[in-house]
């Protein structure tokens, strides 16, 4: 997990401990500290997910399965107008904002349980996606779509049956 | 539903066909992409696709005229026009094109999300009517009409014929010989189907009553018309009235009726407003209506006016061959209407079955394989179960000689061929049994 910009090491911990524990893989975080200017796009002004997510593997210079980045800053893809995270399917690497997951953007009281668990939630998600998984109907299962972020808050952050069935043999216990 | 539904992507900008491809991949839909009208209408000819996401601006032929080629081609795809511009004008013409929506770039997720949810409930609504207008048609399919005989193949071939016209159809045959159920294959097979099937029993009702039952009635117009009352007529609007047992109405309803097939309009009862009503008529009747007109109890004019076609069915005597099939389609029709086990029927019931009369026809048949069903053994209809009575029909006369050696080999087959307890059994002594067999030359079976 490649953190860029400013977290809490507790924060980053906690995120890693508990991908750790759903995918019973061991979970390693960095933090990077690569240049976002070049991926700011001031019209817009926002960061194009797209190009950070191809940049991505460039970041570390280790051989992990999966690579997630968690970023602070305000995600796009060119036909969206935000992303909560992004990921293609099967591919090693994602990418996860905590951003537009922080209650305060939409005027609520600074929740920083909620923002730990949503975080957690959409970093499982998007790996889950690397993994070849798509959305899920079940709506419980973490990898449920979320167009919104009460949406995140509904869902739980682990897999459904289903969804489990279809990751790979996992190589540690939890 | 999501994994089945196919979308494509048509835009010039690749980082958008990637962004939207990647998306919709994600969310479980088969996605292809284009990068221009041209390639999308040559994969639209090779392929359908359920959901098309176009941007308006392209290089070449833009989106607008893309989606105008594709209602060309006939295609059922929804049609979903992107833009960069919002601009009031060309989503209103996109819409007026018959697109399904117009979404302005960059999308908010939500919407996006939103507005292909809502594409595939309405392409789940589209493909669910049309299995319910299958299932509709299934069921008021010929699938009732039973049997493989050349008498029924005929009825079917002229149902076939006649289903598509318009023209007036009068259909006779014996009681219980499907009449209605020729009609219903009529009207299911026409181009009226999705409209009413209106069944109006002529028999049943008293003139005045069958005078307001066909063509409604205004409140006030008797004692009892509390309200205003579509009549049947006016019911079948755009489908068919079937008029069963037309022989039986009164001469002044004759004149009514002819009235109603040349104008195709009424008044209600007790009202002064012409109605008019596009309906296509089927008449039945178990009597000869030639006859009649001769006799002079029903109107000639009439008759022709109904007797453009005429389907007679043939009574169930004259196709034996059929009863099989029938029994066995009767048997499925009960045993699951009471949730039973299929059941068979023993070889020997079959076979008096083909030899009965049936003078109630097939609906008799109906009904005798209900009630052999609720009374019999539940493993087969045996011919105990059977009311034949002594209506069994046998084609060839027997002498008595043949009915007294017939019934001899039939007892010492029972007994063995035992000669003294069939002799016992046949209440003569055993040297005329003896004589008996030698006479007819019995010999026991091996």
């Amino acid at each position: 997990m490649l953190s860029f910009g400013l977290f809490d090491r507790a924060f980053l911990r906690r995120v890693a401990a508990a991908t750790e524990a759903e995918y019973r893989y061991p979970v390693i975080s960095e933090e990077c500290h690569s240049e976002l200017n070049p991926y700011y796009n001031p019209a817009r002004r926002q960061y194009d997910g797209d190009r950070l997510l191809h940049h991505l593997p460039y970041c570390t210079k280790s051989d992990y399965l999966k690579i997630v980045g968690l970023f602070r800053v305000d995600l796009y893809i060119p036909v969206l107008t935000y992303i909560f995270g992004q990921a293609v399917l099967g591919d090693r690497s994602a990418i996860v904002s905590v951003y537009r997951l922080r209650n305060e953007l939409y005027g609520l009281k600074q929740d920083e349980g909620l923002l730990l668990s949503r975080t957690i939630k959409e970093v499982i998600h998007e790996l889950g996606h690397t993994f070849g998984l798509i959305h899920c109907q079940n709506l419980a299962c973490v990898m449920h779509s979320s167009t919104y972020v009460e949406e995140i808050d509904l869902k739980g952050s682990a897999f459904c049956s289903s969804c489990r069935e279809q990751l790979p043999v996992m190589p540690i216990s939890p | 539903m999501a994994d089945k539904i196919s979308i494509l992507i048509v835009d010039d900008e690749e980082s958008v066909r990637d962004s939207l491809c990647n998306w919709f991949i994600e969310d479980g839909y088969s996605v292809e992409c284009a990068e221009n009208a041209k390639k999308a209408l040559q994969m639209l000819e090779e392929k359908d696709f359920d959901i098309i996401l176009a941007d308006i601006k392209m290089p070449g032929m833009d989106g607008m005229e893309m989606h105008r080629r594709i209602k060309t081609l006939n295609r059922e795809s929804i049609v979903i026009i992107m833009t960069a511009f919002a601009s009031v004008d060309t989503a209103v013409q996109a819409l007026k094109d018959g697109a399904f929506d117009y979404i302005t770039k960059p999308f908010d997720p939500d919407d996006l999300s939103h507005l292909i949810r809502n594409a595939a409930a309405q392409i789940s609504l589209k493909s669910e009517n049309e299995a319910l207008k299958r299932r509709v048609t299934t069921l008021e399919n010929v699938e009732d009409l039973i049997g493989r005989s050349e008498a029924i193949r005929k009825v079917l071939e002229q149902v076939e014929n006649v289903a598509q016209s318009n023209s007036s159809v009068i259909i006779t045959g014996e009681s219980g010989t499907g009449k209605e159920l020729v009609a219903r294959a009529i009207h299911a097979n026409s181009p009226r189907k999705y409209f009413p099937l209106i069944s109006v029993h002529c028999g049943a009702l008293t003139e005045s009553l069958l005078e307001s039952e066909l063509f409604g009635h205004e409140k006030g117009a008797f004692t009892g018309a509390t309200f205003n009352r579509k009549g049947r007529f006016e019911m079948a609007d755009g489908g068919t009235i079937f008029l069963d047992e037309i022989a039986t109405i009164s001469p002044k309803m004759q004149i009514e009726l002819l009235r109603v097939l040349e104008t195709k309009s009424f008044v209600r009862v007790g009202g002064n407003k012409e109605i008019t009503s596009d309906f296509r008529v089927i008449c039945a009747t178990n009597r000869d209506l030639k006859t009649m007109v001769k006799s002079g109890t029903f109107r000639e004019d009439l008759f022709y006016r109904l007797n453009v076609v005429n389907i007679a069915i043939p009574p169930l005597r004259e196709r034996v061959d059929d009863i099989p099939m029938l029994v066995n389609h009767f048997i499925r029709k009960y045993c699951t209407s009471m949730s039973r086990d299929l059941i068979t029927i023993e070889p020997a019931a079959l076979k008096q079955l083909e030899k009965f009369e049936f003078p109630g026809n097939v609906r008799e048949l109906e009904n005798m394989i209900e009630r052999a069903i609720v009374i019999g053994n539940g493993k087969e209809i045996r011919l105990k179960d059977l009311p034949l009575g002594r209506e069994v029909r046998d084609s060839t006369v027997e002498s008595l000689e043949e009915l007294e050696k017939k019934h001899i080999e039939q007892i010492l087959d029972k007994y063995g061929w035992n000669v003294s307890r069939s002799a016992r059994a046949l209440n003569v002594d055993r040297v005329t049994l003896y004589n008996k067999i030698r006479r007819y030359n019995l010999k026991q079976k091996e």
